[in-house]
């Protein structure tokens, strides 16, 4: 079993201080620019990465996530591509925690061993897939934790106490909790009911509990990042993207416009509980 | 009645959701709660005497069931061969079987206490059979349909509106069902508290195609009685065009275990089977994946992006279908044929010069695989096509493609 994930959340509270998780679209805007994006990630500020894995139809994203996507794989970027992406991270980052997030269907089509064979290669640590919950366990969950990934499940505000376990039972590495109910890059209505939900969730695990959706500012980062474990940012880092672009092209300023914001969310994470 | 057992096609889904190996329950976690309550709910409801009573005055008095069926004889004369029956459809409330499932899901909304309703529409004809029971229960509507549809499917749109819904033209893609559906999903989500999602075909996660193939199982149910007492027999052949497949499972289910009964789907063949992304069926030109909640076969290329598929016809331009369906295609029980645009356009036009019935160009894809499948059978063998909707919504975009001026 990988203990990136384990590491780095431990690492992070011995500096009480949550982690900073960011989520960037692999392949955004293009595979070279991603690929750039990503390497510089770490150096940046982020404790550990989400690598989205881009879908037609990313039903639970909202414009900013959706539109990464699409622009990912206007550039032809496919699943072996974003593999390669983590693996190429790999040769010069051994310590930084990553997993992939997406969707079910591009994994299915890949193959279910396949894709666990091909992601553990590659180094990737993780997994959230949005469309599966507990109730598939079966397919592919259970494979991927036996095969040594963790399973990162998502918690909602509808996952009730009597729910909770449900969720938890096959999760590992951490809990994303969702701050919402709604789509990425909606924003947080009460920070106050995403802690008093934090410590709900940390009265059923011993897990840390990430908190992701809504948080697009250092002052976001710090605030949420009082009660959780962790915080991941994600449309903002899509809508840096697309901020920088020139055409729907890269310019220079790409991977500059990434790192400068998550240079600023570090920081907000840093005075979070000072 | 049909037989039943082990052996019976009847029998699904298993608690799971499952048909085989399609089916499933692939939503996000914010909505799963929602759907095991639906699928206690519908339980409950489907068990209770005041439900289904509700359900059978409704029906009666207001959708206007049972609809007829119909002998086409010139149809049936004009084609040598089969007896064509039409079971009229399009003949309820709102013009189509959307009536029948859109009754049932807004008094389950109501049973559960929520407020606010929701749907995705193709061809404008479920957003409009919610919009309608939206008005009768006075719950507020919102209906997502995709931007070309609405363009091709207008007067649908002036209907809703006029009906007091909420018309959401959704630009994502190629701005057809498929997007719809995200852009429903997406509000679902958020608004998980207030708002029930009354999805039109039976598609999506468990317990929707169950629950949607209950409400519109009645059509088959009275094509039984109804060849009974026309013909003593049953039908030989059963056809229903498929998009997500609600009128064809309505159609079909009644009779899966009855071996002398040929069923046959009819799949979009938009510019044909052959022309990549040219069309919109997914059994006969896709295989199996995942997408909004189920299991089943997919349009989609090699990496497992879904391709957004072409028909003529706004209500089967979708690159999935329901998963009952695509379990009858394994097992071989039904016969899924593609219909192309043409086909179904002159299929469209033979209907309404020699029977005075316009059929919505979803109708005529069916149409057009009785028109191949009459001829082929002996004369006092029969045919049940279900008319599914009216084609007054399609009247101006037929007009275009055959070059009709003012």
């Amino acid at each position: 079993m990988s203990t990136r994930f384990t590491d780095r959340f431990a690492a992070c509270a011995q500096q009480n201080r949550p982690a900073l998780g960011i989520f960037t679209m692999a392949g955004d805007p293009d595979y070279e620019t991603g690929a750039a994006i990503l390497k510089a990630l770490p150096g940046a500020g982020a404790d550990f990465i989400e690598l989205g894995m881009p879908f037609s139809d990313p039903m639970a994203d909202g414009p900013g996530v959706q539109t990464a996507g699409q622009r990912a794989l206007a550039a032809g970027q496919t699943l072996n591509k974003t593999l390669a992406m983590v693996a190429e991270f790999r040769k010069t980052d051994q310590d930084t925690p990553l997993l992939l997030m997406g969707y079910y269907n591009p994994i299915y089509i890949h193959g279910v061993d396949a894709f666990i064979k091909d992601a553990l290669a590659a180094g990737v640590d993780g997994l959230i897939v949005v469309d599966l919950p507990p109730e598939e366990d079966e397919e592919f969950c259970i494979p991927a934790l036996k095969a040594g990934l963790n399973f990162i499940r998502l918690a909602t505000p509808t996952t009730d106490d009597k729910r909770l376990p449900v969720v938890l039972k096959n999760t590992s590495g951490f809990v994303y909790y969702v701050s919402m109910t709604g789509i990425t890059g909606a924003a947080i209505k009460s920070h106050a009911a995403v802690g008093e939900a934090v410590k709900r969730i940390k009265t059923h695990t011993d897990l840390p509990v990430a908190v992701g959706f809504g948080i697009k500012t250092a002052d976001d980062a710090a605030l949420i990042g009082r009660d959780a474990d962790g915080v991941v940012v994600g449309t903002a880092i899509c809508n840096a993207v697309l901020g920088s672009l020139v055409d729907g092209k890269a310019t220079p300023g790409t991977v500059a416009a990434v790192t400068t914001l998550v240079s600023g969310l570090a920081s907000g994470v840093r005075r979070a509980r000072s | 009645m049909p037989s039943s057992g082990a052996n019976s096609l009847r029998n699904g889904p298993d608690e799971d959701g499952r048909f085989g190996i399609f089916g499933g329950r692939y939503v996000a976690e914010t909505l799963m709660p929602l759907i095991r309550d639906l699928e206690a709910e519908y339980t409950a409801a489907k068990n209770d005497p005041a439900f289904i009573a509700e359900m059978a005055d409704l029906r009666t008095h207001y959708a206007g069931r049972p609809s007829p069926l119909y002998f086409a004889q010139r149809l049936t004369e004009h084609l040598g061969g089969a007896k064509v029956y039409l079971k009229r459809e399009e003949l309820n409330h709102t013009g189509s079987h959307k009536i029948n499932n859109t009754l049932g899901q807004i008094l389950l909304a109501k049973r559960m206490g929520k407020t606010r309703i929701i749907a995705e529409t193709g061809a404008g004809q479920h957003g409009v059979a919610t919009a309608t029971v939206c008005a009768k229960f006075n719950l507020p509507c919102v209906v997502f349909m995709g931007a070309t549809d609405v363009e091709r499917q207008w007067p649908n749109v002036l209907r809703m509106r006029m009906l007091g819904a909420e018309v959401r033209p959704v630009t994502a893609g190629a701005g057809t069902l498929k997007d719809a559906m995200n852009e429903a999903l997406r509000d679902w989500v958020t608004n998980v508290d207030t708002t029930y999602y009354l999805i039109g075909t039976a598609a999506g996660p468990h317990p929707y195609p169950m629950m949607v193939r209950d409400f519109q199982k009645i059509i088959g149910e009275e094509i039984r009685t109804q060849m009974l007492e026309a013909e003593g027999k049953l039908p030989d052949a059963l056809v229903a065009c498929v998009g997500g497949g609600s009128n064809a499972i309505g159609t079909f289910y009644d009779f899966l275990d009855e071996p002398s009964v040929k069923i046959y789907g009819a799949e979009a063949g938009g510019h044909g089977i052959d022309v990549e992304n040219g069309h919109a069926a997914s059994m006969t030109g896709g295989r199996p994946g995942v997408l909004h909640g189920n299991r089943t076969y997919l349009l989609q290329d090699a990496d497992g992006q879904i391709l957004e598929g072409h028909s003529i016809s706004a209500g089967l331009d979708y690159p999935g279908v329901g998963p009952e369906h695509s379990f009858l295609h394994d097992t071989k029980r039904v016969n899924y044929v593609p219909i192309t645009d043409k086909e179904a356009l002159e299929a469209f036009q033979l209907l309404t010069r020699i029977e005075g019935i316009i059929p919505a160009l979803e109708s005529a894809h069916g149409l057009a695989q009785v028109l191949k499948l009459a001829p082929t059978m002996k004369a006092d063998e029969t045919i049940v096509l279900c008319l599914s909707g009216r084609g007054d919504k399609d009247v101006e975009s037929v007009g275009r493609y055959l070059g009709m001026n003012q």
